[in-house]
């Protein structure tokens, strides 16, 4: 009788996609807890719309493909996707949206490129894209934070306004978003982007309603959830210090710089952190494996570059927000990157040339 | 009557074997930008064919006089004359579509499908044959734009024959086909993006017939010649 001799290691570790998969999205519970609680059931219905979407979509696609359907299926990575897109996507956008965006993610992003590991572009990203430069209304109808609304949205209103385009009262989307004194709220970003284009100061921007105290009423407690998700990420070392650190670095380096050369028309650093979609992007979107850079030199320069993109997009772009357009960009860049940042293989030396 | 293989096979060639859409993905320009409805792509397509048709038949006229280091250039000359007749038959009797199809017009004069086909076929063969080709390629060009433009414009706007009063007069106004009707229309399938990747599916489609029809034909039977060894050394 043989005795069966491994080499080393001899203590294996075994890390599923799965499990990891199930990690992230529970890391986006807190965030995802902000948002219910300062902007109601919006968000929930939404996930759970992408998520029978993206699984629909993942099961048609991959039958058609011949593969192997349950454990492909059920590895976590295309409800991850689908809870992202929930994420990002107004509260109280049309259904349709949330599930075109989700068969978009899934079937063309994905699969098409061949399944999980050979996208080139961040899926929920790229449908968020997608769905913003289609339908421009739907995508920038965004619903201000509860307590600034005129009337009760409960989770009835919230599933008719969806589903319907008016509550059962017949208030539409626009008239829920309309101020009690007759105007029309927006995201704090979009407040400061527009007020910037009337010729107010950043200081002045500050006093609109939906800003509230800090940087945004709900929006720093929603990016406050995602930073603690991101923290317990990193703890249990699920995603790569490298990226965001360097993403939330760069971003908060580019908005001082503008800060001290123009208070008056750059908004603080702490605000580009905390509003708009910038933890969520840093810990859940640019850590992506997949679609990111791969060495650690190579993420760190991915994520310095995605801050530039973010910041660069936010003060001198079309729309008020950046993450997904950033993601995207650098998602391209990224094989250039791993080309120009491959690490050195140990006991050879990188200044021969071959 | 009995239609002569050559012709068959030309025919055979252009429309699907190796047609310029879709197989040889020449004129791709065109192809994208202007096919975000039926009406433009038909425009473009029937124009294109034209071109392809005259410059076929010319450059096949006078293949014996061209000298070989300089037939590019003439053969750039002849289409972009072609296309001045067109450009010039369009602007004064569809003057809409003129306008919507814009700078894709005078592009047709950069369109490698066009050049392709003259220097790889019209060059070398008669009169007859060259503008039965040039016809050929047209057709099968054309019916991918068309197809990419009902598509897209299906899913776009949820249209078909959208302004076809453009293209065919003032009666072609009824044309017009409501599938069904959007409140938003789906940007992304109008925008250039959506013609890439509605070409994608279409070019795979294609594929996917391919390989049906290859499956479905009988094999042949490779008759393997069985040698008995022979061993001379016995």
């Amino acid at each position: 009788m043989a005795f069966w001799i491994a080499s080393s290691p001899h203590n294996h570790q075994k890390n599923e996609t799965s499990s990891l998969m199930r990690l992230v999205v529970y890391a986006t519970i807190p965030g995802i807890f902000a948002q219910w609680y300062f902007f109601g059931w919006g968000n929930l219905i939404h996930i759970s719309l992408a998520v029978a979407a993206a699984i629909i979509a993942e099961f048609t696609v991959l039958a058609l493909r011949n593969k192997k359907i349950t454990p492909q299926l059920f590895d976590g990575s295309a409800i991850l996707t689908a809870v992202l897109l929930g994420i990002s996507l107004p509260a109280l956008a049309p259904w349709w949206i949330s599930v075109i965006g989700s068969l978009f993610a899934i079937a063309l992003v994905k699969q098409l490129y061949g399944g999980l590991g050979h996208n080139p572009f961040n899926p929920a990203m790229a449908a968020y894209v997608m769905l913003l430069i289609s339908f421009p209304l739907q995508m920038t109808q965004w619903q201000p934070p509860l307590s600034l609304l005129a009337m009760d949205i409960q989770l009835s209103d919230t599933l008719a306004v969806i589903f319907s385009g008016y509550t059962p009262q017949g208030y539409s989307v626009e008239q829920i978003r309309t101020h009690i004194d007759g105007f029309t709220m927006a995201t704090p970003l979009d407040t400061v982007k527009t007020n910037m284009t009337l010729g107010l100061t950043v200081v002045e921007s500050m006093q609109a309603p939906t800003i509230g105290k800090h940087f945004g009423v709900g929006w720093e407690w929603i990016n406050a959830g995602f930073l603690l998700g991101g923290l317990f990420l990193l703890g249990k070392e699920a995603i790569p210090w490298s990226t965001p650190v360097s993403f939330l670095l760069s971003l908060f380096i580019c908005s001082f710089i503008a800060f001290m050369i123009s208070p008056d028309s750059n908004a603080s650093t702490m605000f580009h952190w905390f509003t708009g979609a910038t933890m969520l992007g840093a810990f859940f979107i640019i850590t992506d494996p997949v679609s990111g850079a791969t060495s650690v030199k190579g993420r760190l320069v991915f994520g310095a570059l995605a801050g530039l993109l973010v910041f660069l997009i936010r003060k001198f772009g079309g729309y008020p927000d950046a993450v997904a357009f950033a993601v995207l960009l650098c998602n391209m860049a990224a094989p250039l990157i791993d080309q120009y940042t491959r690490p050195r293989t140990y006991g050879h030396d990188l200044e021969v040339k071959k | 009557m009995k239609i002569n293989s050559e012709y068959k096979e030309l025919a055979w060639q252009g429309l699907w074997k190796n047609n310029p859409g879709l197989v040889q993905l020449l004129g791709l320009c065109p192809l994208l930008a202007v096919t975000s409805t039926v009406v433009n792509a038909l425009g473009l397509g029937i124009a294109t064919m034209f071109v392809l048709i005259c410059s076929n038949a010319t450059v096949s006229a006078i293949r014996q006089w061209v000298p070989k280091e300089i037939r590019i250039p003439i053969f750039v000359l002849i289409i972009a004359t072609f296309v001045t007749c067109v450009q010039l038959l369009m602007n004064a009797f569809t003057y809409d579509l003129y306008q919507s199809l814009g700078i894709f017009l005078p592009l047709i004069v950069t369109n490698c499908a066009i050049i392709g086909r003259a220097e790889a076929y019209a060059s070398k063969n008669p009169i007859k044959q060259s503008s039965f080709d040039g016809l050929m390629m047209g057709l099968g060009f054309l019916a991918v734009l068309v197809v990419l433009g009902a598509v897209r414009e299906v899913l776009g706007q949820g249209t078909l024959f959208d302004g076809a009063n453009l293209l065919l007069g003032q009666w072609a106004t009824g044309l017009r086909v409501e599938i069904y009707s959007l409140d938003s229309q789906f940007l992304l399938m109008i925008l250039p993006p959506g013609a890439f990747i509605a070409m994608g599916f279409l070019i795979a489609g294609k594929n996917v017939i391919d390989h049906k029809i290859a499956q479905a034909k009988p094999k042949k039977l490779e008759q393997a010649i069985e040698r008995v060894r022979v061993n001379f050394e016995n």
